[in-house]
């Protein structure tokens, strides 16, 4: 397969300057693809398909007929970033996970940032994510946000943007790990003669942010990682972090709570667990306290958790900084808290409970992208230049019977990297999701998950829609020649 | 007992489960095969052969019921691939691997991996594609890719509490599986008296040692094909690994590994009538349950095992837990 014939029809392509003239960062990996024999690209990809089945690489499907299992499409070719920008969106996420863990902490005590005037403050206690129940809570060390999916999308220019923040419970570093292992299994001729930052280090990292939240005293603390079981859709994730790290996966029938403390259930009694990595909503944590018909969760957790007999990662309730009306308002929150300017930008948002926002985005609803404030995965949003007139004049309805539950943003043309299609390279539209943890400090996974929309001409990336992924490359060294530190090319 | 983490009792459920539920994959495809080929050595209008594979499995009157007649065809669909018959061996597979995904932080890559080839090659295998030629072919793989996993959870995952549980399930299936295997063919083969010392007679023994792996140890030990010594040799051997002995022997050291009681000693009732069972295998001649009647001692042992099952469920997977229990051990934080 050659790139000879290869179009970026005029969008910002992550591989190439324009169409016969690769990015420096590209250039050594097309050359490689290129001076591979005829049909060995398509060798690989079968080989990968076959090792992700093989390996139960796999999700569930709910929609689909009981039992369905599916391969999350992996497209061989990687997605580069060079090591210069890759430092850059580095301290621009650890300046808003700095900043909104701020905000966070500052809404469920003292509300500052409300009693200023910087955010209205029936915007954020509306906001269906925000749990009076937390009100005065102190999480260990003030973290509320210990494990964040930041969602980037680069526009037709070439700028980044943060398009959502996912701090309640992200998913999909499971597969940035995987895929990886599969390309340097079935794939390895294209690491050859680089340099590309490793990302096997993720659970090590995870277990050590995981055991500082430990209540202090207990030593020897346990973690277990808390999974609402085999069906759910990130099932084989959680599986798979807690056998990487060596810590016992629950479900919430192995848990109860006695005491202000929490036990798991075993063949020799009731044991202690001091740490919870849960990844399960908050709506089902704990029936006490939130949806009483949850059967996934733990009687009892939270008056432990305000105890302090337990910790929890994520903290219940930090999903209000991820709303996505107070997306908006975030630049303003990291001004307010850093007293700096945000280093990552915002996508322009329209707020539709604001008048003037809301008639905009209702005249112009055939070129916007509009989304319900408290979904995610692709869900609960329309696409305004690929929906028919009825489909926006169902949303205009909503939006008018609920306005505080919709933003809309303008459409955003996502950058593109060669993806194989059939036998011959297309251009397809991406996002980039980094992984950040705040623990005793922050620690930002180099790349993240790279997800792809398969289907041509989508900007739709979910799995759930027709997504896939490809690995994700930091290069350990800046394209001039001179190497970083010793501690990043590790 | 070693220092290791404390084991979920969900966990410990379904690790038992998979030791026995590979076994039993392992059994179907083991017997067939075998009734397979000592099909070609018999006359042709020996057909009882395939009724007696599903009576071994004990579910004789679902079969009658949905098939009618046993031949080879309906047997195989039956006990190969029906997804209504909790014991084929699709099911078998697919609730193994269930397990295991439940587990698969707790069992080594290699271990879900195998499972997991296992349920691929079963669920792409279509009944109708399978012909005369490549049946023992696939059972022959099916068996290899069973066999992979017991080495496999020998040699990637520690010897540990988990461990113990697998072997524990294996054991106590393959103590089961014996003991049917025994029960209906020893009545099968004893009243066709005018066969005794035919060739055909050897065949059917011979098969009976085969359907356990146990032929070519029978002749080590034994030699000759006698009847009396073939039920020697499958419930007392005290080397033989599906002898009912030697997996008895083998259940109770996985249990007093679990519990850290030494052996002798009992702490919990399923460890008590395991050590009993073990013990009367210990002390009975072959030759005292011939004369006072095979059959009853087999049932007898039936209800033993189930017994054994019964408490190992309700010492190890279902402890009650309210919060009474909760309130007892938040005294004794126990690591």
């Amino acid at each position: 397969m050659r790139f000879s014939s290869y179009q970026t029809d005029g969008f910002y392509d992550e591989m190439f300057q324009t169409d016969d003239v690769p990015r420096p960062q590209a250039r050594l990996l097309l050359e490689t693809i290129q001076s591979l024999s005829d049909g060995q690209l398509l060798r690989s990809k079968v080989a990968a398909e076959r090792l992700l089945l093989q390996m139960g690489i796999t999700f569930n499907v709910y929609a689909d007929s009981a039992g369905t299992e599916r391969i999350f499409p992996f497209d061989l070719v990687p997605r580069i970033i060079a090591s210069e920008e890759w430092t850059w969106i580095e301290r621009g996420l650890e300046q808003r996970i700095h900043a909104l863990n701020e905000f966070i902490d500052d809404i469920y005590h003292d509300q500052k940032i409300l009693k200023d005037g910087v955010i209205p403050a029936e915007v954020v206690l509306s906001a269906a994510s925000y749990r009076p129940q937390c009100q005065g809570l102190d999480p260990p060390r003030r973290i509320w946000c210990h494990i964040a999916g930041i969602d980037l999308v680069r526009d037709g220019n070439g700028q980044i943007y943060v398009l959502e923040d996912n701090l309640r419970v992200p998913s999909g570093v499971s597969y940035v790990l995987e895929n990886r292992e599969v390309l340097k299994r079935t794939f390895p001729q294209v690491f050859e003669g680089l340099s590309i930052r490793p990302v096997n280090q993720y659970p090590s990292r995870l277990l050590e942010m995981l055991q500082t939240l430990a209540p202090a005293g207990a030593s020897d603390a346990r973690a277990v990682v808390l999974t609402p079981g085999v069906y759910n859709s990130a099932y084989f994730e959680h599986s798979f972090l807690a056998q990487q790290m060596g810590l016992q996966l629950v479900e919430g029938r192995d848990l109860v709570v006695s005491g202000g403390v929490v036990y798991m259930r075993t063949t020799r009694g009731l044991q202690r667990v001091d740490v919870i990595y849960r990844r399960i909503d908050d709506d089902f944590l704990d029936p006490e306290t939130f949806r009483a018909d949850s059967l996934l969760g733990v009687p009892g957790l939270m008056a432990a958790y305000r105890a302090g007999g337990v910790a929890l990662a994520n903290a219940p309730g930090n999903g209000v900084a991820d709303d996505k009306v107070i997306y908006a308002y975030v630049p303003a929150i990291v001004r307010y808290y850093e007293g700096a300017e945000p280093i990552l930008h915002n996508v322009p948002t329209y707020l539709c409970w604001k008048d003037s926002d809301r008639s905009y985005v209702l005249e112009n609803l055939d070129k916007l992208v509009v989304k319900a404030a408290n979904e995610s995965g692709g869900y609960g949003m329309l696409v305004g230049p690929a929906s028919t007139r009825d489909e926006q004049r169902a949303f205009a309805a909503k939006i008018e019977a609920h306005p505080r539950n919709y933003i809309a943003q303008p459409t955003l043309s996502l950058s593109r990297v060669p993806t194989i299609i059939d036998d011959h390279f297309e251009g397809r539209h991406v996002d980039l999701r980094p992984y950040v943890l705040y623990g005793k400090d922050i620690y930002v996974l180099p790349g993240g998950l790279t997800r792809v929309a398969l289907r041509k001409g989508s900007l739709v990336v979910n799995s759930s829609q027709g997504g896939g992924s490809k690995d994700t490359w930091v290069l350990a060294k800046p394209l001039n020649g001179s190497s970083l530190p010793a501690e990043a090319t590790r | 007992m070693s220092g290791s983490n404390p084991l979920l009792s969900r966990v410990a459920d379904s690790l038992y489960w998979i030791g026995r539920y590979i076994e039993r994959a392992d059994s179907v495809a083991r017997m067939v095969g075998v009734n397979l080929q000592m099909m070609l050595d018999l006359p042709a209008e020996n057909t009882g052969q395939w009724q007696a594979l599903v009576d071994t499995g004990g579910d004789t009157r679902v079969f009658r019921e949905r098939y009618g007649p046993a031949s080879q065809e309906s047997v195989i669909r039956f006990l190969v691939f029906d997804r209504e018959n909790r014991n084929s061996m699709a099911v078998c597979v697919n609730v193994a691997r269930d397990n295991a995904r439940s587990v698969r932080d707790t069992i080594s890559s290699e271990m879900w991996e195998q499972v997991n080839r296992l349920y691929l090659l079963i669920n792409s295998t279509r009944p109708d594609s399978l012909t005369a030629d490549s049946l023992p072919e696939f059972f022959h793989r099916v068996r290899t890719e069973c066999h992979l996993f017991q080495g496999l959870t020998d040699s990637t995952m520690s010897h540990n509490e988990p461990w113990n549980f697998l072997q524990l399930g294996r054991a106590m299936e393959r103590a089961d599986k014996t003991t049917r295997i025994l029960d209906v063919k020893y009545f099968m083969l004893l009243p066709s008296l005018s066969d005794v010392g035919t060739p055909y007679d050897d065949i059917q023994w011979s098969a009976v040692l085969k359907s356990v792996s146990g032929f070519e140890m029978y002749r080590k030990r034994h030699g000759r094909m006698v009847p009396d010594r073939v039920v020697e040799f499958l419930l007392m051997d005290r080397e033989f690994p599906r002898a009912v002995h030697h997996c008895i022997t083998g259940a109770d050291e996985c249990l007093h590994s679990i519990t850290g009681t030494p052996t002798g000693n009992f702490s919990c009732a399923a460890e008590q009538w395991l050590g009993l069972l073990r013990s009367e295998l210990h002390y009975t001649r072959a030759e005292t349950i011939l004369s006072s009647g095979l059959h009853e001692f087999l049932d007898g042992l039936q209800v033993k095992m189930n017994r054994i099952d019964t408490a190992i469920m309700e010492n190890f997977f279902a402890l009650g837990h309210d919060a009474k229990a909760a309130a007892q051990s938040a005294g004794s934080r126990q690591r």
